[in-house]
């Protein structure tokens, strides 16, 4: 399996008559995008579309996802299969991708567990899509008392369809880089580097149903058992996001597409180890459903002959006890664990930061402390609705103050403490 | 112009007595005192004892709240800029009073506070959260270690120098989480520690898995038809508005609802505060997390005695243990009161 992801460096973003790319700029019909966002009905007659660029003073909230703007130009299927195209197999062909640009979607969105980016001061330090050149959708619904599941859907397809399209109306532009991935299938992994130990992914995905859920090409997550996934279909936006929870840790679609976990095996792919798969699993709410899910999960690994997974968890709270049945199970079977998750220790810093625990668990990288507060001083301009503050996971009534400034915990940022380690922060015990 | 100290010692290093004097209330000496010299050779011109608070071990045990309110109405003329207590190495009830004045004075001066103990002493467990207690040897053998590290951390606190690791610090890691951003991200710092894991190399894990406290479930009530049951919820319910403005999520607060005379909980009056679900069927019918309605039925039926008139709510969304654990034993301690035999606590 061979994926070229075809880059093409986006570092300006600009509206005009044709959508399309040239010279590092990003330029968007507002129009045509607006039409294309606005064709789905369950969405409201104001729509906007809006640019925010890294060092403006501008502050997003609340965003629900982030979406890397992305267009196969050769090979099976379309990006994001099985949501904006259709549901046949990816991650083998061209690729282009818009980098350094990104969609956020953005406005009142459903309801308090959305997230804050602002693209400057002490509050952009922490947000990785402080970095990116973004398109942002400011979406309302069709009614406003219209069944919130279905708004989510909304939106969710309204940020992939104008990812896709961004990347689409550049497919012809010339790449500024090109990055080849190749990987081999199950036969070839088996006998290919001898004497490195052959590991895996074990790639968690938040499930807990209720406006809480993750889509593999289309399918709910939450009513699948654990399966194998090549690390180039997610590339290619096979798991998309269809969350609404505390904006520091859950993957955006962005992080998704864009996996740092993935992209540093890959790496070290060949050299440290062999890196055989992907296993996602899901993070379901019952006890049957984690056992379930967390015995098959790493029995597959162990059928596949794996001597290491690294687990990723998605969340917190309830799925630490996912992440965990995963690390003491996986181990047992003899399967070597090294765990990315991130922690909820109290404003303080004082209480336990995770709600489940195993001895197995004696690797374990954090993203930090959601719980830590921060001021996120006044930003000029706002998209979206600053009052959000008041009731976003994170926030409290009183957040924001009159000078619009607002004192949040970092759980209400996006992508803060990405338990997929997109970020540098971390914690120590003092 | 030096610092002024607050020196805290027991009647022992005051040269009052052992044991048989461990009962001699607190006072107050405007001067140096036993370990409180080698503190001033080790201040130099930075800082200066202005006074010494002397107790007895017994009296402070057996009078925790008193003893520490009378030394801080002691010590306030004093205007100290910093605290210190013992070295109380490990003598278990002087470590706890050290401790418990350290947390008492920081709390209610704001200023720093440091004692020394021997990591057994059971004031570490106690207060190395609200402290910095520096690690020293288990006897007085190890004053002359111990006062020095001490008053180096001192001063650097009172100097708001950038603290290093508590190992290169020399105080017992006190067990709080603080962010920092390291120099490669999360995913990288991962893959690397999974590769040493792999290959047997020694690797330092971010975070020590915890041990929790298990709480064993009560047995089941015998007698039913006496019992009077409350409803106490995580799950967020409260009545319409959420007057209190229980925070959606890392709750600081839990509300006291009263429900006499209701039957049910109408949408039109009842609603969830919780963000860590979709709130859609918990406002449509706030029975759903809290069954009252249910309860009433089964109440007119006889089944039990009686619902209990208030119901408590918080939610349990990124909420710290410590304020959960605060939550439950003050709800617990009005249950009580009130005559409650037996609690349904309902989560989401």
């Amino acid at each position: 399996m061979r994926l070229e992801l075809h880059r093409i460096l986006v570092k300006k973003l600009a509206f005009g008559d044709k959508t399309g790319v040239a010279g590092g700029t990003l330029t968007i019909n507002r129009e045509e995008l607006l039409d294309l966002i606005s064709e789905d009905e369950l969405l409201g007659g104001n729509l906007g579309v809006d640019i925010a660029m890294p060092g403006d003073s501008i502050r997003i909230v609340p965003v629900k996802d982030v979406v890397e703007p992305r267009w196969k130009i050769e090979g099976n299927g379309q990006v994001f299969p099985g949501a904006v195209s259709d549901v046949e197999t990816v991650g083998e062909g061209k690729t282009v991708v818009l980098s350094g640009a990104a969609v956020v979607t953005a406005g009142k969105i459903v309801r308090f567990q959305e997230g804050i980016i602002d693209m400057s001061g002490p509050g952009a330090e922490y947000t990785p899509y402080s970095r990116t050149c973004n398109v942002v959708l400011l979406l309302e619904p069709a009614n406003p008392g219209m069944d919130k599941h279905d708004y989510e859907a909304a939106c969710r397809m309204a940020g992939l369809k104008a990812a896709a399209y961004l990347a689409r109306c550049c497919a012809e532009a010339r790449a500024d880089e090109a990055e080849v991935f190749d990987f081999a299938d199950i036969r070839e992994a088996m006998s290919a580097h001898p004497g490195l130990p052959k590991v895996g992914y074990l790639y968690m995905l938040q499930t807990q149903g209720l406006l809480h859920d993750t889509y593999l090409y289309g399918a709910d997550v939450k009513k699948i058992l654990p399966t194998v996934v090549s690390p180039l279909e997610v590339m290619d936006g096979a798991i998309v996001s269809g969350n609404c929870v505390s904006a520091c840790d859950k993957n955006s679609t962005y992080v998704h597409q864009n996996n740092p976990v993935i992209a540093d095996m890959l790496r070290r792919h060949g050299r440290d180890f062999n890196f055989v798969t992907c296993i996602v699993t899901n993070e379901n709410v019952t006890l049957a459903d984690k056992r379930r899910s967390s015995s098959f999960a790493t029995k597959l690994a162990a059928m596949l002959g794996l001597d290491g997974v690294i687990i990723t968890e998605e969340g917190f709270g309830n799925p630490d006890a996912d992440l965990v049945m995963n690390c003491w199970k996986a181990e047992r079977l003899g399967i070597k664990t090294a765990l990315l998750t991130d922690e909820y220790a109290g404003q303080d810093g004082a209480s336990q930061s995770l709600a489940d625990s195993c001895v197995e668990g004696d690797a374990c990288v954090t993203a930090g402390n959601a719980n830590e507060v921060i001021v996120l001083p006044p930003m000029k301009k706002v998209l979206g609705v600053a009052e959000e503050a008041n009731v976003i996971a994170g926030g409290w009534q009183g957040s924001l103050a009159g000078d619009g400034s607002i004192t949040v915990e970092l759980q209400a940022i996006t992508g803060a403490t990405s338990e997929l380690g997109y970020t540098k922060l971390g914690a120590c015990t003092i | 112009m030096a610092y002024r100290i607050v020196h805290y010692i027991n009647q022992f290093y005051a040269g009052i007595g052992g044991e048989e004097k461990a009962d001699v209330t607190p006072e107050i000496r405007e001067d140096v005192v036993g370990p409180g010299l080698a503190f001033k050779a080790a201040f130099g011109t930075d800082a200066e004892i202005v006074a010494t608070v002397v107790c007895g071990d017994s009296y402070f045990a057996s009078n925790m709240e008193k003893a520490g309110a009378e030394i801080i109405g002691m010590i306030k003329k004093y205007e100290p800029d910093a605290f210190v207590a013992g070295p109380a190495f490990n003598a278990g009830r002087y470590g706890t009073a050290c401790g418990a004045m350290c947390e008492a004075v920081s709390k209610e001066f704001n200023i720093p506070a440091v004692s020394g103990m021997y990591p057994e002493n059971p004031g570490v467990e106690l207060y190395k959260k609200s402290a910095y207690i520096i690690e020293t040897p288990d006897s007085a053998a190890g004053m002359r270690k111990a006062v020095p590290a001490m008053a180096k951390l001192l001063l650097k606190l009172l100097a708001g120098t950038k603290l290093g690791t508590p190992a290169e610090e020399g105080y017992i890691e006190r067990g709080i989480r603080k962010n920092k951003f390291f120099g490669k991200l999360a995913a990288d710092r991962c893959v690397e520690m999974f590769v040493a894991k792999l290959k047997g190399e020694p690797f330092v894990t971010e975070y020590k898995m915890p041990v929790f406290d298990r709480v064993p479930p009560q047995p089941a009530v015998k007698d039913m038809k006496n019992a009077v049951i409350a409803l106490v919820t995580s799950g967020g319910i409260c009545p319409k508005g959420n007057p209190d403005h229980i925070e959606a999520s890392s709750a600081s607060k839990y509300g006291e609802y009263d429900i006499t005379g209701v039957m049910d909980l109408t949408s039109d009056k009842y609603c969830t505060a919780h963000g860590g679900y979709d709130a859609t069927y918990a406002d449509a019918d706030a029975d759903r997390v809290l069954p009252v309605d249910v309860l009433r039925g089964m109440e007119k039926e006889g089944v039990f005695k009686k619902l209990h008139n208030k119901f408590y709510a918080t939610v349990g969304n990124g909420t710290a243990v410590a304020s959960a654990r605060r939550f439950g034993a003050e709800i617990v301690g009005k249950l009580v009161a009130d005559g409650v035999t037996a609690v349904i606590l309902t989560s989401t």
